[in-house]
């Protein structure tokens, strides 16, 4: 196995990194995928309260990089998914604990024995931001249809560019096709047309999204939610497969050919 | 030793330390400055360096390595300085300065390549959010000038896709620059002292060409003639 590392990132705060990083993941792990999950959001973690794995941290990854523990003893396995490891963020500790060259040296580790390693970028586009990139293969984008989050997509994408790493795909969170319809949102059209990278998802706004993460369980166990179904696709879309992209507007508007052709896509 | 401390010349300035390296390969550059570091880490410690590569070409990679290896020892690298326009357009792009307050003189910088207002920066991609480019002549851009983008010309600017962005032409004060894009809504623009708010309601439509005439900014449909 040599697993490919994707980091997710959005610039912005609050868009939606810790939800999408445990829903991929539990996606991945139960198509059978071994897959670990790196919270880099050191000092000020929640990947583990989305996982519902709070209670069961004992190491962390400063102590793996300090050396105080083995990286398999940091690595905490889901409740119900076997094959699904969350590597925690220390607490009590701010980002300086950790250097891009520490998170490149952990994923080269866990690269032989695991298929994923999803990474989650902490806000912003400073040292925490750059120790989450530093190890990629690939990176995901991530931002909601709204003016100042498409604007440190940008922002964040440029950078990626400027670092030559592989070209990042962009997945649009919480689309409302409600809003969309009254103009009162940004289409997946406007801020495709924006940030002009290449589609991976569009995750429509949904009510379980909060509730799932409450509870620590992602909804992309719930085969009935329709955010779990494009968390689900976006999975099967990392791995190569080919999976048109859900129906989130509606057909009339023609919108959706336009996204399928500006991907590259067939429905 | 010596022979390592004659490639690093320091020297301290007003916001920060000015780092000169003396011609020779890229390793060894790189590797006499950090054995510099090293051996006084408190005098570096949470300094802003300025980096005078002189002539040598420095791409992404090599600079992000370095800004990695800097910032491992608390050290903020703000700005580089080269004779190279590979150089200074990846220090751009990284989001660094590419002068200090203390530039070299122009005439040294462009000596040979004839007169100012002939020169012209092209850049073959789209300008993100962020980003600011500053040129001593004209900017011909291939791609889209997104918002939270910024182009500081001395002479006209070009843009062969959407302007959403910032741009200042003329910004010594030429007003004969002009601003012409292929779709054009930015955000704020100015031509030499004069400054514009575009109105979206009045925006227009297809190739825009924004010049001063009469002493005001004039936005009309980009004529090819």
């Amino acid at each position: 196995m040599t697993a490919q590392v994707v980091t997710i990132s959005s610039g912005k705060g609050g868009v939606g990194k810790t939800t999408a990083v445990a829903n991929i993941a539990v996606a991945l792990a139960m198509d059978g995928d071994k897959v670990v999950c790196i919270d880099g959001d050191i000092g000020l973690r929640n990947l583990d309260v989305v996982m519902g794995l709070e209670n069961r941290i004992v190491y962390d990854i400063v102590d793996v990089i300090e050396g105080r523990c083995k990286l398999r003893q940091a690595m905490i396995r889901d409740k119900h998914l076997p094959e699904l490891y969350l590597i925690p963020a220390a607490q009590t500790r701010d980002k300086n604990s950790v250097s891009p060259s520490d998170m490149k040296r952990i994923c080269e580790e866990l690269r032989s024995s695991t298929d994923f390693v999803l990474i989650d970028s902490p806000a912003g586009i400073e040292r925490g931001f750059r120790n989450a990139i530093a190890p990629a293969d690939r990176v995901l984008v991530i931002t909601n249809p709204e003016v100042s989050a498409v604007r440190d997509a940008d922002r964040v994408i440029g950078i990626l560019e400027a670092e030559e790493k592989h070209a990042p795909a962009l997945v649009i969170n919480r689309l409302n096709p409600d809003l969309v319809k009254q103009h009162d949102m940004l289409s997946a059209e406007d801020v495709l047309d924006l940030l002009g990278i290449q589609l991976i998802g569009i995750v429509p706004e949904d009510e379980t999204v909060i509730v799932g993460s409450n509870r620590g369980v992602p909804v992309s166990q719930d085969q009935k939610s329709r955010a779990g179904q494009a968390f689900r696709n976006i999975a099967h879309r990392l791995k190569g497969q080919e999976v048109p992209f859900l129906d989130v507007v509606g057909k009339q508007s023609g919108l959706w050919d336009r996204i399928q052709k500006m991907t590259g896509r067939r429905s | 030793m010596n022979d390592l401390h004659s490639l690093v010349q320091i020297k301290g300035m007003r916001d920060g330390l000015l780092v000169s390296l003396a011609d020779a390969s890229w390793e060894e550059q790189q590797s006499a400055l950090l054995a510099q570091m090293d051996q006084q880490p408190s005098f570096f410690q949470g300094a802003r360096l300025a980096l005078d590569v002189g002539s040598q070409v420095l791409h992404v990679n090599e600079m992000v390595e370095l800004r990695d290896q800097l910032s491992d020892r608390s050290v903020v690298l703000w700005a580089v300085v080269s004779e190279s326009p590979t150089t200074e357009q990846t220090a751009q792009l990284l989001g660094l300065a590419t002068r200090i307050s203390n530039p070299r003189p122009e005439e040294e910088r462009f000596s040979g390549e004839g007169q100012n207002d002939e020169l012209a920066l092209y850049v073959n991609k789209t300008l993100r959010s962020g980003t600011r480019i500053e040129y001593p002549g004209h900017v011909v851009v291939l791609g889209d000038v997104n918002p939270g983008a910024e182009i500081i010309a001395e002479g006209t600017v070009i843009i062969w896709g959407k302007l959403r962005g910032s741009v200042h032409a003329g910004s010594k004060g030429d007003e004969d620059s002009k601003v012409c894009a292929l779709d054009f809504a930015p955000m704020q623009l100015r031509i030499a002292e004069e400054t514009v708010n575009i109105k979206k309601e009045k925006q227009i439509l297809g190739p825009v060409a924004a010049f001063i005439r009469n002493e005001r900014v004039v936005v009309e449909s980009w004529k090819f003639s």
